[in-house]
């Protein structure tokens, strides 16, 4: 299981890996609202909460699709399929990593990009808080999805008119969460309504997502 | 002994019957050898010994965790190095030493090239060599001597005949003779009638 891990995190940190792309794409588009919107810190801080939490997960679903089709296509699936790993185990790991090289970098640079955005001040606690609890449903959600087209070519359209439905309610609560902090409202119920999305997500997702392998391997 | 045995198998590949009626047994330090033309079932027949999917009727009998499987393509991940993914693969099935398998197929000069700078046929030897680290008894292999040449086929040759003689025992479907005392099944005269879907609608569009 580790060396699963391992291996994701060292293939998507070599050449062409993908890693930093979810992160590049969310840097451009932060810095790029701010131009788009206009300079006004009023409007910016009120639009701030939502812009972030869409941002990270649209930068989630842009490295979606490689979680499997790389194994897929080079064989590997089949060969990790008859190997003794529980392909459950096998879809948690590589949601693990794709959270860690995603996920991760971005919870990361968030409370940094929030500054552009003029993210009042009680909020950021509350945005690292939500995208840490709610990238890995992001990732996870986002496995299955993959998981489902794993066998079709350019499957990337289908996943993501898949995965962007399952992705709306982390989105609702995660930018609810953070509005409310800006605001200084009590946060506890979203929080605890993303909290238990992600619990879930985490908890039976890697079984669909096997399933849907298996299914697609015949 | 019978390390693995076919009872009346029934295979379909994308819903579509392809051979039935299957029965064979596969011993220890046994060969056996599927022949057939293209698009007979071999590979269908060998993914589902392998476990990847499941018959249309009839059984596979199998110890668990004892087929190891070894396709067309070698799962070889092009930005690792040979030694690294032969290492990933000894640390999922257990294994511990990549050497005596690097050895075997000639691969120890080649162990630091990353997998995607490598040839087909030293591709095929690392996708090979990785049926030695993980230790089991019985290899499924899918054509495995496709871009080999004469000396590698020999490497091979070599490593099975090992295999064979510690007690393992091989299912391949090949072309040419790898010469070893096997036996030798044509899949031609189990071929099933096409006409016959069996209700696997959904299957196919699955």
């Amino acid at each position: 299981m580790i060396r699963l891990l391992m291996r994701d995190l060292i293939l998507a940190l070599r050449a062409g890996g993908g890693f930093g792309l979810g992160l590049g794409f969310f840097l451009i588009l932060v810095t790029l609202v701010p131009f788009g919107v206009g300079p006004n810190s009023e409007r910016l801080a009120a639009i701030a909460p939502g812009v972030l939490w869409v941002g990270a997960l649209l930068a989630c679903l842009l490295s979606l699709d490689r979680i499997f089709a790389l194994d897929y296509e080079d064989g590997s699936l089949d060969l990790l399929a008859t190997a003794p790993v529980p392909l459950e185990g096998l879809v948690a790991m590589k949601a693990l990593a794709h959270w860690i090289t995603t996920g991760l970098p971005l919870v990361i640079a968030a409370p940094m990009l929030g500054v552009l955005l003029h993210l009042d001040g009680a909020a950021y606690t509350w945005l690292i808080v939500t995208l840490l609890i709610g990238t890995p449903a992001l990732s996870f959600i986002g496995a299955f999805g993959a998981a489902i087209t794993v066998g079709l070519k350019r499957g990337g359209l289908l996943m993501s008119l898949l995965v962007l439905p399952l992705y709306i309610p982390t989105l609702i609560f995660g930018a609810e969460v953070v509005r409310r902090g800006a605001q200084g409202f009590d946060v506890m119920t979203p929080l605890l309504m993303q909290g238990g999305i992600s619990a879930g997500a985490i908890a039976l997702l890697p079984f669909a997502a096997a399933a849907a392998i298996r299914i697609s391997l015949r | 002994m019978s390390i693995l045995s076919v009872t009346n198998l029934s295979i379909a590949r994308g819903g579509i019957p392809v051979l039935e009626g299957l029965n064979f047994t596969v011993g220890a330090g046994e060969v056996l050898v599927l022949r057939g033309p293209n698009g007979a079932g071999k590979t269908t027949l060998l993914r589902t010994l392998a476990g990847l999917q499941s018959p249309l009727s009839g059984t596979v009998t199998c110890a668990d965790d004892a087929v190891a499987y070894a396709a067309h393509a070698d799962g070889l991940k092009s930005t690792l190095t040979a030694a690294e993914n032969l290492k990933f693969w000894a640390g999922v099935y257990g294994g511990g030493d990549i050497e005596p398998a690097l050895t075997a197929f000639d691969l120890t000069a080649l162990a630091d090239r990353l997998a995607g700078n490598l040839s087909a046929g030293q591709k095929r030897r690392l996708g090979l060599a990785r049926l030695l680290v993980t230790g089991r008894p019985v290899w499924v292999l899918d054509e495995p001597t496709v871009s080999l040449d004469a000396a590698s086929v020999a490497l091979f040759a070599a490593a099975v005949a090992n295999h064979i003689a510690q007690g393992g025992a091989l299912i391949v479907a090949t072309h040419i003779d790898l010469g070893f005392d096997a036996q030798v099944l044509d899949v031609a005269p189990f071929r099933a009638d096409p006409q016959v879907m069996s209700g696997a609608f959904d299957e196919a569009f699955l």
